[in-house]
């Protein structure tokens, strides 16, 4: 693929600069640009450019997150640069110059945990209507929506979120929409912007709603959707004009090899249809709200038809109905433990969900789609791995550790980056002061990127601008 | 004997017993008769008894949640299956109760119960007095108190001011004192306009008498001292609930003797009148020597209740006290102190858990109401049995 619709983009952009010298080629014949010469802020901004500490954690019992070694007793790892440089069993190495030595004897570390669900910034807190950006419920496919343009890095959850060991999430848009926009994956740094926040290199996400919610809201509007199968056709009739999108982009791009000496116009931009081609090109990782077995396979043979894959079905309590196929598939799943009947497609919902899958070699993912939940994700995942063992399921304490970590990575596509302890990840690193699938587990220290963002022997102000002075 | 092999009778043989009462007892055993605790301790097994083994387990009275909607909503998006807000444009429905919308045989009960809640308060929700709640247990029997306190919601209401609320709360209260004892009169229209229907004000004169408790929503510093304020003022007993910045009256709250139900999990300034929440709220207020009353305020979800009172011992709430949070605190205040506690004469709401009740890792063996031991079937562990084997292949 030579070029893509965002490079096309940037082309465009750099003509538009040439007025301050920004290109070096030849001055296009015609009118002066209509865009002015403004320069963008620079940034990301950052509250601390400082590099990161190196430090050497030791003693601890290490719940990797990894397949092949899940589990060291007396592990040690190190810190540098914001990465893991090493990690070990045993004795732990001599420190270095300047090496921080933290001593987590009795403990436990584990990757920092990872929510692939979450409104933190887009419902913020407090949660008045001023702050309720999260879904833009005046049209069912608003596909090309970028919900970093609504997120809030000043939401006071964000932080509390950090002190029960989370390190990076993904925001979405809420399921008002068929396709609410394109996600994005933070890592839970304090920021005066969401820039600042943003998961280097990882993938966008689209996310879908199928079932009660879409069909709920248009239908009480007397617009479409008011039925699943409303709800279906659009999406279908979206996929349908994506794909000859992308057709009129290709064949555009065909025909003018060098974009900058092109003699016809590109096709206009359609920033719906743009996120749809990239999600038919995979660059987008498809997040699908669907709750009901039979709804879940619909969407699978939607995302056949038209040759794109669902990286997670979210909240799909019925999940456990369909294991196999999912397992076939490759589809993870993301749920909660125990929420359930709220509505009447939460109505099958069983504890034992997550364990089955496990046990039938589904990559399983715990979720909050909740602030207070995010608090507490290593009890949730409690509730579940032990609802499974205690029901006779095959499922490993590994395992559950993976549905917090690794398995969310992968959903993220940011898996070679952070989800397990192991030398070359960022050092994304939690320390318990109990087992964490213990109620009484806190997360002590809580290291992301190597930068000490929650000591609870030590704690900071807080990180929220909202929360001074109240 | 023979009088004996008429009874049912149940012993609970050699575990680790939390009674809620006192330190925890080794090794003792627990003898029910007729659905009443008769000995802890040392027991001699009557001829006849059921047996359970309780040697490894950890015996607690049963738990009991205090501030749910269990009973009254199967699904809460399905309207018709939600039967606790008496709605319509009047804020005052003090007339409304719970107790006349409750479904015993809800599914939604069993799943609570297999996780060792055996007593709920279910409440009613919406306007400015919302109704009476209902005390039951969780077996599907009658009601253990039909009427335990009446709701009141204060704070922020986005269509008009605090005050006004505070203002209608304590007019209802002198109509109500006007109407008692001139029944006659009011029923001849020689009484003075009143602010609300007869049936609301005759539901409030055991308020007045102080024998039905206002259970009231505060959680602004301001609405929690006003709440004490009407409390001394108009004579009436207060219960408060949510009560986020409370701790920073924790002391006159103790010296007022009101109790407070409080979910610990809860730490989020979602509201104005949350900013100053905490997450060591219940130990701050139990420090200060409250009646602290632990509370998931969740219906499907009341099965976390155990995890709600071993996160506010992580935030550092004595256990024992925890426990009684739990179970012997929201009995004694709502007025049912015949549960709540192991002891001889209290009825037998008994959990039998396989490690320590907060632990997510523990489950609960045996779960016991009124002295009989409870099916552990419920409609989700029917959905895994019928999933447990798929039914075969499905192909996308």
């Amino acid at each position: 693929m030579p070029a893509t619709r965002r490079r096309a983009g940037l082309v465009l952009l750099a003509l538009a600069l040439t007025a301050c010298g920004a290109s070096s080629g030849a001055k296009p014949p015609g009118p002066p640009p209509l865009v002015p010469a403004i320069a963008a802020p620079p940034g990301p901004f950052t509250h601390d450019p400082a590099p990161a500490p190196a430090v050497l954690i030791h003693g601890a019992t290490l719940l990797t997150g990894s397949h092949l070694v899940p589990r060291i007793e007396r592990g040690w790892l190190r810190l540098r640069d914001g990465l893991i440089t090493d990690i070990g069993a045993g004795d732990p190495p001599a420190a270095a110059e300047g090496e921080e030595v933290v001593d987590a004897t009795g403990r436990f570390v584990t990757p920092g945990l990872i929510d692939t669900h979450s409104h933190l910034g887009v419902y913020p807190q407090p949660g008045v209507a001023a702050h309720s950006d999260g879904n833009e419920a005046t049209s069912p496919v608003t596909a090309g929506l970028k919900v970093a343009e609504s997120f809030w890095p000043q939401d006071p959850a964000i932080q509390r979120a950090v002190r029960g060991g989370v390190t990076t999430i993904q925001v979405l848009p809420g399921s008002a929409n068929l396709m609410g926009g394109r996600s994005v994956v933070l890592k839970l740094h304090p920021a005066r912007e969401v820039e600042a926040m943003r998961f280097p290199g990882a993938p966008e996400g689209l996310k879908m709603a199928c079932g009660e919610n879409p069909k709920r809201v248009y239908g009480d509007r007397r617009s479409l959707p008011s039925t699943r199968m409303g709800s279906l056709a659009a999406m279908r009739e979206r996929f349908i004009a994506a794909r000859r999108y992308r057709q009129r982009w290709a064949a555009w791009r065909a025909k003018f090899s060098d974009e900058a000496a092109a003699t016809e116009p590109p096709p206009d931009r359609d920033l719906t249809l743009e996120t749809l081609a990239d999600v038919l090109d995979g660059k987008i990782l498809v997040h699908i709200h669907c709750y009901r077995a039979d709804e879940m396979l619909q969407q699978l043979r939607l995302a056949a038809e038209f040759g794109y894959r669902v990286r997670s079905f979210h909240h799909a309590v019925e999940a456990y109905k369909i294991r196999d196929v999912l397992r076939a598939q490759d589809v993870s799943v993301s749920t909660w433990a125990d929420w359930y009947g709220f509505k009447i497609e939460a109505d099958d919902a069983i504890e034992e969900n997550l364990a089955l899958l496990a046990e039938a070699g589904v990559r399983g993912i715990l979720h909050t789609d909740s602030p207070l939940g995010i608090q507490r994700m290593n009890q949730e995942a409690a509730k579940a791995f032990f609802a499974g063992t205690q029901a006779g399921v095959t499922v490993s304490e590994a395992e559950a550790i993976r549905w917090l970590t690794a398995n969310p990575a992968w959903a993220l596509g940011i898996e070679a980056r952070t989800g397990t302890l192991e030398a070359g990840k960022m050092a994304d690193v939690v320390i318990w002061d109990h087992h964490p699938l213990s109620v009484y587990a806190r997360a002590t220290r809580v290291y992301i990127d190597g930068r000490l963002r929650h000591d609870a022997d030590a704690p900071g102000p807080a990180w929220s601008d909202f929360e001074v002075g109240r | 004997m023979s009088a004996l092999s008429l009874l049912s009778i149940l012993v609970l043989q050699g575990g680790t017993v939390h009674t809620a009462d006192g330190p925890p007892l080794e090794g003792a055993s627990i003898l029910v008769v007729d659905g009443r605790i008769q000995a802890v301790g040392e027991v001699a097994v009557p001829p006849g008894a059921e047996v359970i083994d309780a040697r490894g387990l950890v015996i607690t009275p049963g738990l009991i949640e205090s501030h749910t909607r269990l009973g009254l909503v199967e699904i809460d998006m399905v309207d018709a299956t939600r039967d606790h807000d008496a709605a319509g444009p009047d804020p005052v429905r003090a007339a409304f109760r719970a107790v006349d919308a409750l479904n015993p045989d809800s599914d939604v009960i069993p799943v609570q119960r297999a996780r060792g809640l055996t007593t709920a308060i279910a409440w009613p929700t919406g306007g400015l007095v919302s109704g009476q709640g209902v005390a039951f247990d969780l077996d599907g029997g009658p009601p253990v108190s039909a009427r335990v306190g009446m709701v009141v919601a204060l704070g922020g209401r986005g269509d008009g001011s605090r005050g006004e609320s505070l203002e209608r709360l304590r007019e209802l209260l002198a109509d109500a004192r006007a109407w008692r004892g001139s029944e006659a009169a009011y029923d001849r229209n020689q009484l003075r306009t009143l602010s609300a229907s007869r049936a609301d004000l005759a539901a409030l004169v055991p308020v007045l008498d102080g024998k039905l408790p206002l259970v009231v929503h505060a959680d602004r510093r301001s609405d929690i001292r006003a709440t004490l304020a009407l409390a001394a003022e108009e004579k009436v007993r207060v219960i408060l609930a949510g009560a986020a910045e409370s701790w920073l009256d924790a002391p006159a709250i103790a010296q007022a003797g009101v109790p407070v139900i409080v979910d610990p999990i809860d730490n989020l300034p979602s509201t104005f009148d949350r900013t100053r929440v905490r997450d060591d709220l219940a130990t701050r207020l139990a420090a200060a020597g409250v009646t602290v009353i632990l509370s998931t305020f969740e219906t499907h979800r009341a099965r976390t209740l155990r995890q709600a009172a071993g996160n506010a011992v992580r935030a550092g709430l004595d256990p024992a006290l925890a426990l009684r949070a739990i179970t012997r605190n929201p009995a004694e205040v709502f007025g049912f102190s015949d549960r709540g506690r192991i002891a001889p004469g209290q009825v037998a709401h008994l959990v039998a858990w396989t490690g320590d009740p907060f632990e997510l890792a523990s489950a609960a063996r045996y779960v016991i109401i009124n002295g009989r031991v409870q099916p552990t079937e419920h409609r989700q562990r029917q959905l895994f049995d019928r999933y447990r084997r798929l039914p075969g292949p499905t192909t996308p």
